[in-house]
């Protein structure tokens, strides 16, 4: 190495420091990657299999554990099994082979499409008027700004028990216990605060010269604010709204207190996945797989905001 | 008389406050109607939502109404609650368990993840990718996180124990992290810093991103070892960011609730009874809504002063 490079990279990390570090945080991510990993691999054995001792790390895939999720069984007796006319369908055939028979469809699907209902209905309320109170906050003087927003935040603080317990009071008066719109409108004051913080932060750094010069061509406010603000701080809206959907699809507290069945969601759902003798772990593997996905697609989409989201809004980078 | 003189002195204040305003014809709303017309209905949501439950928090923890009995008679029983709560050993206890898991979880995380961070700023190739891959743990659910780690804990069939066993020689099925009383509270530890061990990371890496390059090139013309240079820049200078960090996850792990209720459900016994396992045993299970008012109100109290404190390091950490 010449001198001059040297003196350029002064502060630079040498080769062989950067491979060590490499292969530590490599070898740390692998290894934490292995719970879930185990997860997603356990979905596909069969009940047995996910039982072994020692643990299977090689198995002849199955889909009983996913079967199992969609559906409920009786065991029958094998005379009565004899009796039946032989299974149609591939799935038919698996839980035959169980000494069973398909009853029915489980809850699992109701259970997924309230959760997509109350995360989506909760983000949209959330980032509609959690954008509209940012850019309040951000162009005007608002008196007591800095206490409004610190309220603001410090409801998101709250320990949800405590919050639960006259939220289920209130909720039974008027009637909105175990209903989607019940959840939706708690779940929406809960991510609002993060949606303000958030929003604000992006809208801060649109220029307001935008605005000034829209307005200077004649439009109103409310029309600069459409045509200049929202264009501009639509990636902001996107990154918030998914922190919204994430929080709202994995929240578990106010689920688990204040919904029984009509409006449960999938997390107070899954723990209670139960096969003969227990909770069937493939079928809550399964459960847990199908959860899962959304999540890593929504953290790959959001890798460059995480940061921005964790700290609502304070560290940017 | 007064009326001109206001109206008169009314336009110089306002132009000279926000002149935009007034250099040109208003059009449409005015900024003060559109300002609340915008923040309004969050701040309404807001005091339905959580203001008017907390002072209904609040009256309730002055009686002795019970939740499954709507319609007894409801008497005041003044402080009657925080005075038993402050004397009761159970709660005590229950606040003893919350602090072996905040100061045990923050210890571990802050610990692995500015370390992680330290060697994620040396810049290896790819490291843009492996921060992704560490980050996945902290965007799951907790509740779900907490039930299928009961599956890797199986004493049997677990993985967990199977790893420990493989590495240690100990028998697998000699030990049980959920069962056992000893080892439980550091079963949740162990769940609680492998999910948020990289959101330490996270945070810290901004820190440590936010030191100028020349600095350390300052310090490495005036030939400060790397050890130094450590103790005496990257510490110092991310510590704002660690310290953001600690608060929030110290915040978070006060009222850890959902991971531990679906890991040991406070159990056995009550080894890993943290305070909001207790607040819904007592709210939920034994229905003493006074009593458990009175709790929650004393954790907002507490949550509340962490939140400021937390604030103020927010606001410290953004002038950077």
């Amino acid at each position: 190495m010449s001198g001059l490079s040297q003196a350029h990279s002064v502060v630079a990390p040498s080769t062989a420091t950067r491979r060590i570090a490499g292969a530590i945080v490599i070898v740390y991510a692998l290894v934490t990657l292995i719970p879930l990993l185990w997860i997603i691999a356990t979905s596909f054995k069969t009940p047995p299999d996910s039982i072994a001792y020692p643990p299977k790390i090689v198995f002849t895939p199955s889909l009983e554990g996913y079967v199992n999720l969609f559906t409920t069984r009786t065991r029958q007796s094998p005379e009565m099994l004899a009796q039946l006319p032989p299974p149609t369908t591939w799935y038919d055939k698996l839980v035959r082979s169980r000494n069973m028979v398909i009853a029915g469809p489980s809850n699992v699907i109701p259970r997924f499409v309230n959760s997509i209902i109350i995360a989506f209905g909760s983000t949209f309320l959330a980032v509609f008027l959690g954008t509209l109170a940012a850019y309040g906050f951000s162009r005007f003087r608002v008196p007591l700004k800095d206490d409004l927003l610190f309220f603001i935040l410090s409801t998101r603080m709250m320990p949800p028990i405590a919050v639960a317990i006259p939220i289920y009071l209130m909720y039974r008066e008027i009637g909105l216990t175990d209903t989607k719109l019940g959840m939706i409108l708690l779940y929406t004051a809960v991510n609002v605060s993060l949606a303000v913080w958030l929003l604000k932060g992006f809208i801060d750094e649109i220029p307001r010269e935008y605005e000034e010069a829209a307005m200077i061509d004649g439009y109103t406010r409310l029309q600069a604010f459409r045509k200049a603000v929202l264009p501009q701080a639509a990636t902001g809206i996107a990154a918030t709204a998914i922190f919204c959907l994430i929080f709202a699809w994995n929240e578990y507290a106010f689920a688990v207190l204040l919904t029984s069945g009509n409006a449960q969601t999938m997390p107070p759902f899954i723990p209670f996945i139960i096969g003969e003798g227990g909770q069937d772990w493939p079928a809550v593997a399964a459960a847990t797989t199908l959860f899962v996905i959304p999540i890593l697609v929504f953290t790959i989409l959001l890798r460059k905001h995480l940061l921005r989201g964790i700290t609502f809004g304070a560290v940017r980078k | 008389m007064t009326e001109t003189t206001t109206s008169s002195a009314l336009p110089e204040k306002l132009a000279g406050a926000t002149p935009e305003v007034i250099a040109r014809p208003i059009r449409g709303l005015s900024d003060k109607a559109i300002a609340w017309f915008f923040i309004g209905p969050t701040i309404l949501l807001l005091l339905a939502i959580n203001i008017f439950p907390l002072i209904w928090t609040i009256w309730l923890s002055f009686t002795n109404y019970r939740a499954n009995r709507p319609n007894a008679e409801v008497k005041m029983v003044g402080l009657d609650w925080y005075h038993r709560i402050l004397g009761d050993g159970d709660v005590w206890l229950a606040m003893q368990t919350t602090a072996h898991f905040v100061v045990w979880t923050i210890i571990i995380e802050t610990v692995l993840g500015f370390g992680l961070a330290w060697l994620i700023d040396k810049k290896f190739r790819g490291h843009g990718l492996w921060t992704t891959v560490i980050l996945i743990p902290m965007m799951l659910s907790p509740a779900v996180v907490g039930n299928f780690w009961t599956f890797l804990y199986q004493p049997q069939s677990g993985l967990f124990n199977y790893v420990v066993g493989f590495l240690t020689g100990i028998d697998p099925s000699s030990f049980q992290m959920l069962g056992s009383v000893r080892l439980s509270p550091w079963a949740i530890v162990i769940v609680d810093a492998w999910m948020w061990t990289p959101y330490v990371m996270l945070i810290c890496l901004a820190g440590l991103r936010s030191i100028p390059d020349y600095i350390y090139e300052a310090a490495e013309v005036d030939r400060a070892s790397p050890w130094r240079q450590f103790w005496s820049i990257t510490l110092p200078m991310a510590l704002p960011f660690i310290m953001l960090a600690v608060l929030f996850r110290g915040i978070e792990n006060f009222k850890m609730f959902d991971m531990v209720n679906l890991l040991t459900g406070g159990g056995p016994g009550s080894t890993t009874e943290v305070v909001s396992i207790t607040l819904k045993r007592q709210a939920f299970e034994s229905w003493r809504t006074g009593y458990s008012s009175a709790l929650a109100i004393i954790l907002f109290v507490t949550v509340f002063g962490l939140a400021n404190i937390y604030v103020k390091a927010l606001n410290r950490v953004k002038q950077r």
